[in-house]
């Protein structure tokens, strides 16, 4: 990492975040704790979150060579296979850029997993080589037997030590879809969730299957994020719709629930309609939000993926005062860093 | 249709747990039956799906292993969508025969603890957001009368599951605005092979049926009124033939 910016370097709560708060309505930004959160929300404001859970979706496996690899899982579920990466032997210690090449495998080649077992390449991704479909020879509840019985959750070269499962999950993540986890719902643990709820403040859930953030492919990576998964409930819909009609404030917590929200609308000609989906919804400067009118994330990088999903919420000369106040007061990047607060506009605001 | 919530059962491979299964499942819950052994689970699935339930599923984990919790969490919501009824059953009495509290091991009262009050604080957790964000659920707590009475010979057990009770009873004061009740149930002495590694030489004409107390328990379930969300309850005060299906 280069610039200013630090990685926080392990797991850290919400007593110890701190909270880059950007007001577009006002024009202003300031800093406070996470904790203020709730304090800064107000009555009717509807707060999205992603429920997924974070799976342990890193696995050592064998090739036909001998070779060892570690195994990221890139997308769970799905009817005919998942989504897999394969990264050359070492561990998270080094950066995934810096990794071994994996072994380049075809179609029908056999990856024997830790449990004796062994899964076959159904497919080879035009956008990688390293990103195969593979078929786990069992049905998705044993797929998440095995990655339970034998996986981790994908670690953090920045970061001093293991990261173990419970340290992935965000408070009420219960759906297993995440690869990564949804780390923009930090600062909401359930203190807090009790906190918006006692301000008024009202909360409907989505799924999003949060997917890899790097895979040590250049070229892979600049793809990312790869298309996702999510599930969009129909009382969350009405909630939103409710929220809408009455003028009240739509804040996403985390560009996940950015994309499936956006990207649900932008397939089904502006409006939302529940059930699960794909979206492909790359976020990018000029992007005008239509479902939520603002966004909780962690602290990014400009220049950044994630700072450009930010972007589409907030002056660009607004939040770029915000960001080099930031800088010079050591605020932590990545994972399990400070936080992004851009305070939701008005409905009848956005425009 | 069916608009039964799912229900995850722990300890469900026989006794109490197995019958609670199988009335859930005859309901019209769709069920997750949770056990560390896999074979007697599948009997159980088997034997659910010979009498028409649809929806019966086994997963493997030991509510003794921190770890465990999640993953039986993301598999049975995996196979549900959504735990909306959750019963911690499964417990651990501890070495037999029951030794004395002078005479048990700390690390025996603490595996002891481990499956019987952290194993259940654990699986709650990990599914609290499929039941605490708005779309409410049950969650239920298999007590004894060990919680309250002092036998001797009951210490590890005993202690576990009294502070089982007040688990149940902070997450009920915890939970109670987002629609979540909690409840704790002393089933009563049944005849489980618990029971008999518990008192080998009990007479088991006078112990219940552990089918019996599980229709009961249902009864208690569909009594919003006569069992709030906070209370400790008494199996044996719901009738069970109220609750026979056609």
């Amino acid at each position: 990492m280069s610039g200013p910016w630090t990685a926080a370097d392990g797991p850290r709560g919400v007593a110890q975040q701190r909270l880059l708060v950007v007001d577009p309505t006002a024009e202003m930004a300031f800093e406070t704790r996470a904790r203020a959160l709730p304090e800064l929300l107000r009555a009717r404001d509807l707060v999205v979150v992603n429920d997924a859970a974070t799976l342990p979706a890193s696995l050592r496996v064998c090739t036909g060579s001998g070779r060892m690899h570690e195994l990221r899982v890139a997308t769970p579920g799905g009817p005919t296979g998942w989504w897999v990466v394969l990264l050359g032997e070492g561990d998270w210690r080094t950066p995934t850029e810096r990794r071994p090449l994996p072994e380049m495998l075809d179609v029908d080649d056999a990856i024997a997993l830790p449990d004796g077992t062994h899964a076959h390449v159904l497919e080879r991704s035009p956008r990688s080589p390293r990103l195969l479909r593979i078929d786990w020879g069992r049905d998705d509840a044993r797929v998440l037997a095995l990655l339970f019985g034998h996986g981790r959750p994908i670690q953090y070269s920045y970061l001093k030590g293991d990261l173990r499962i419970e340290d992935v999950q965000t408070a009420f993540g219960v759906r297993p879809w995440a690869v990564e986890m949804p780390s923009a719902s930090r600062p909401l643990d359930w203190a807090a969730l009790r906190a918006l709820r006692g301000r008024g403040v009202e909360l409907a859930t989505l799924t999003h299957a949060a997917g890899l953030s790097a895979t040590g492919d250049d070229a892979l990576d600049a793809q990312l994020p790869l298309p996702e998964r999510y599930d969009l409930p129909a009382r969350t819909v009405a909630a939103i719709e409710r929220a809408h009609a009455g003028g009240a404030r739509v804040l996403a917590v985390g560009t996940t629930v950015v994309r499936a929200l956006e990207g649900n609308a932008a397939t089904h000609g502006g409006r939302l309609r529940s059930g699960e989906g794909t979206t492909a919804l790359v976020i990018g400067p000029g992007f005008v939000p239509r479902i939520a009118s603002g966004l909780l994330s962690g602290v990014h990088e400009p220049g950044t993926s994630h700072h450009a999903v930010v972007r589409a919420f907030a002056p660009a000369a607004l939040l770029e005062a915000a960001h080099q106040h930031a800088a010079l007061r050591g605020f932590l990047v990545h994972e399990f860093g400070d936080a992004t607060l851009v305070l939701p506009r008005e409905r009848a605001r956005l425009g | 249709m069916n608009d039964r919530p799912a229900a995850l059962v722990t300890g469900a491979s026989r006794g109490l747990g197995q019958a609670l299964a199988l009335r859930l499942a005859e309901r019209g819950h769709p069920v997750v039956l949770v056990a560390r052994a896999d074979e007697p689970l599948q009997d159980v699935v088997t034997r659910i799906r010979a009498r028409g339930g649809r929806l019966a599923h086994a997963v493997v984990g030991d509510l003794g292993r921190p770890d465990d919790a999640r993953s039986i969490a993301a598999q049975a919501t995996a196979l549900v969508g959504r735990v909306g009824l959750l019963v911690h059953n499964a417990s651990s009495l501890g070495p037999l025969p029951m030794p004395a509290l002078a005479d048990t091991r700390p690390e025996d009262l603490l595996a002891v603890l481990e499956v019987n009050l952290l194993g259940p604080f654990r699986l709650t957790r990990a599914l609290l957001g499929g039941l605490a964000l708005g779309q409410g659920g049950t969650i239920v707590h298999i007590s004894s009368d060990a919680a309250v009475e002092a036998y001797p010979g009951w210490g590890a057990y005993a202690v576990s599951k009294a502070a089982l009770d007040h688990l149940s009873r902070v997450w009920a004061a915890e939970l109670g605005e987002s629609g979540v009740r909690v409840l704790s149930v002393d089933p009563g002495e049944m005849d489980t092979r618990m029971h008999a590694d518990a008192v080998p030489d009990a007479d088991r004409w006078a112990l219940a049926d552990p089918d019996v107390v599980a229709r009961r328990i249902l009864a208690l379930l569909e009594d919003s009124v006569g069992a709030p969300s906070g209370a400790r309850l008494i199996a044996a005060q719901w009738s069970a033939d109220g609750e026979v299906t056609a």
